[in-house]
């Protein structure tokens, strides 16, 4: 990460320019790309067609109404809310692990999350009936964002020693513990039935179409606050680009910046995860993209990675519903089928920035 | 817990006009709505609904668990019926939101069963007395091919459901396999283990089956007999040492629809076949 640092900024004194322009457009694709997802979908209709009946006082069609205000709206609000946090979370992590591999599953977020959903999809049958009548839907949701908590604590602690976080045990832990949840993960598909294992499977694959507008809300304040809490980050991570000591004489408080950017990842990514389930990928490939383009200024970086990663998530979540339809496909194949050679093109022409 | 509360009131629910655009979730009732001759009413199945062949030109909505909403909206029904388990719930919800009648049929591995589910399809199509009809008309096939396979010598059955990689997946109590196994006269291998499970292959040896069933499928399911009974696990079982597997069609064999008195009747026939 040092090394690609001090070779993009030989190489390209100052893009910041460049930079906000690229703001601008990601901005404007957003927007464009969010009016269009309104129109894309199974049945065909319009949005115009209800705004039309609307203005005119006419009664609603219930159908395109459930259509376009219950079925598009909170998959777009969702989309729009997923593809920023993992983008975000996946610059935050990378700088915090000053690795560019790092992702959101360092902390123990997805695995934890992971667990929780089997748990909750294999023995929520076993909970009392009243119990599982007063959770309804969302006993999956808030098992996986239990599920990520738990195993972020459980690695900050192990991590944290005299007020110090160490990120190398962090990550040392975090693949102790994802083998530890992989053996537990397991041990529950073994016990679960047939449809068990295909909601298990089809879980691990992500999708927005379980999207509501309860799920919205209840996901999206968590995931607000590490969309727009994390840019407040980006001169600590800035500074901590240059190594830790280095940093620390720079007037970074190194441990509190640790600590509010793994708090960040795991509101954004427990939240993102419980609500659409395994969508890989966006968190690595949005980042790169932009710090190929654009530099690895986060004050740049974090923004534009949001606005990026929504407009992904959005694009990939139209095609999703679009291809195979009346069906749907995950949006997890959608995303690693068209953005996979997408991405090992780009490395392929830039190979000579890569070289560390 | 709330949903099929929610569910068993819309099946009681009175169809005030007949539905003309019926969607079809689930193999076995689209099997029963054919058997019904109500085919023209369809205008969609699921991803499972393999037969009868002309089924396959109906828009296919995805598979049972995975629904997406706009998609089955897409195809217009006026009616949804369904086997147990549609889902995800949410989308579930948004077609009640949408006033579609949703009706699911309880599934079940009897005869009973497979009746009452044949009841309840021909109820939600509004055409009671068909069902009534087919119902008998399964049941008395149903009795027929029992009464033969009541003559047939018991049997150790073991189903292999797979044997990907090497690894051997097998019906174990309480499933599907094990219930039409017991209609042919049959007696599944494999007990004390619930459900289709990965097995060992020293449990599968203890099993010692009389006789391997399959599925007749291409894929991870197309498995030569050579090496089926030169697997270590099957190696050793009686079996193998008669050289005795019978294949037949997954939904025929596991379905329990109305063609569940054929499906007796050749498994029967193919266990008595092979018995020499």
């Amino acid at each position: 990460m040092v090394a690609l640092a001090d070779i993009t900024a030989r190489r390209h004194k100052d893009r910041s320019h460049l930079a906000r322009w690229v703001m601008l457009g990601l901005a404007a694709a957003l927007a464009s790309v969010s009016v269009a997802s309104l129109f894309v979908g199974a049945t065909g209709l319009s949005p115009l067609a209800l705004i039309g009946d609307f203005l005119a006082g006419r009664p609603l069609d219930l159908r395109a109404r459930v259509v376009i205000v219950d079925i598009r709206l909170p998959r777009l609000a969702l989309g729009l809310l997923v593809g920023a946090a993992l983008a975000v979370s996946g610059v935050v992590m990378q700088g915090l692990f000053r690795n560019p591999l790092a992702d959101p599953g360092l902390v123990g977020v997805s695995a934890g999350a992971g667990l929780g959903a089997i748990m909750a999809i294999v023995l929520g049958g076993l909970l009392p009936p009243a119990i599982g009548a007063a959770t309804g839907y969302a006993l999956v949701p808030v098992a996986a964002f239990v599920g990520g908590w738990l195993s972020v604590i459980a690695l900050y602690t192990v991590a944290t020693r005299g007020g110090h976080t160490s990120v190398a045990t962090m990550l040392l832990a975090g693949i102790a513990l994802a083998a530890l949840v992989g053996a537990l993960s397991g041990i529950l598909i073994y016990l679960a039935d047939d449809a068990q294992l295909r909601t298990l499977t089809f879980w691990g694959l992500g999708s927005l179409a379980g999207a509501t507008w309860g799920k919205v809300l209840a996901a999206a304040p968590l995931m607000l606050i590490g969309i727009f809490g994390a840019p407040f980050l980006a001169r600590g991570l800035n500074g901590l680009a240059l190594g830790e000591a280095a940093a620390r004489h720079m007037g970074v408080d190194v441990q509190t910046l640790k600590r509010l950017a793994i708090l960040l990842v795991a509101a954004a990514v427990g939240a993102a995860v419980a609500v659409s389930g395994g969508i890989g990928f966006v968190g690595i490939v949005v980042p790169h993209l932009l710090r190929l383009s654009t530099g690895p200024d986060h004050r740049y970086l974090l923004i534009n990675s949001a606005l990026l990663g929504a407009v992904i998530l959005v694009l990939a979540d139209m095609i999703a519903r679009v291809v195979v339809a009346p069906a749907e496909l995950p949006i997890g194949i959608v995303m690693a089928i068209i953005g996979g050679p997408f991405f090992l093109w780009i490395l392929l022409r830039r190979r000579g920035l890569m070289e560390m | 817990m709330i949903r099929a509360l929610l569910l068993s009131t819309l099946v009681t629910l009175p169809t005030t006009a007949l539905a003309e655009r019926v969607l079809s979730i689930g193999g076995s009732v689209t099997e029963i709505i054919y058997a019904l001759g109500e085919e023209d009413r369809l205008v969609g199945r699921d991803a499972t609904s393999t037969y009868p062949a002309e089924a396959a030109a109906l828009p296919d909505v995805g598979y049972i668990r995975q629904l997406s909403p706009e998609g089955v909206l897409s195809v217009n029904p006026d009616l949804i019926v369904s086997e147990t388990g549609a889902g995800p719930v949410e989308a579930v919800e948004l077609l009640r939101a949408a006033a579609v009648p949703f009706v699911e049929v309880t599934d079940g591995y009897t005869e009973d069963a497979v009746l009452r589910k044949i009841r309840d399809v021909a109820a939600a199509l509004d055409v009671p007395d068909k069902g009534e009809d087919l119902a008998a008309t399964v049941s008395a096939d149903l009795d027929a091919a029992e009464a033969v396979a009541a003559g047939v010598t018991p049997q150790r059955v073991l189903f292999v459901l797979s044997a990907a990689g090497g690894r051997i997946t097998a019906a174990g109590e309480g499933t599907s396999a094990q219930a039409i196994i017991e209609m042919a006269g049959g007696v599944n291998a494999l007990e004390g283990i619930e459900g289709y499970k990965q097995v060992s292959d020293e449990a599968v040896t203890e099993a010692a089956p009389d006789v391997i069933l399959m599925m007749d499928r291409t894929g991870d399911h197309a498995l030569s007999d050579e090496d089926l009974f030169t697997h270590p696990a099957i190696a050793a079982t009686p079996a193998a040492r008669t050289a005795r597997v019978v294949r037949m069609d997954g939904l025929l064999l596991l379905g329990f629809g109305p063609r569940i008195g054929e499906a007796v009747r050749t498994l029967a026939g193919a266990l008595s076949e092979s018995a020499g």
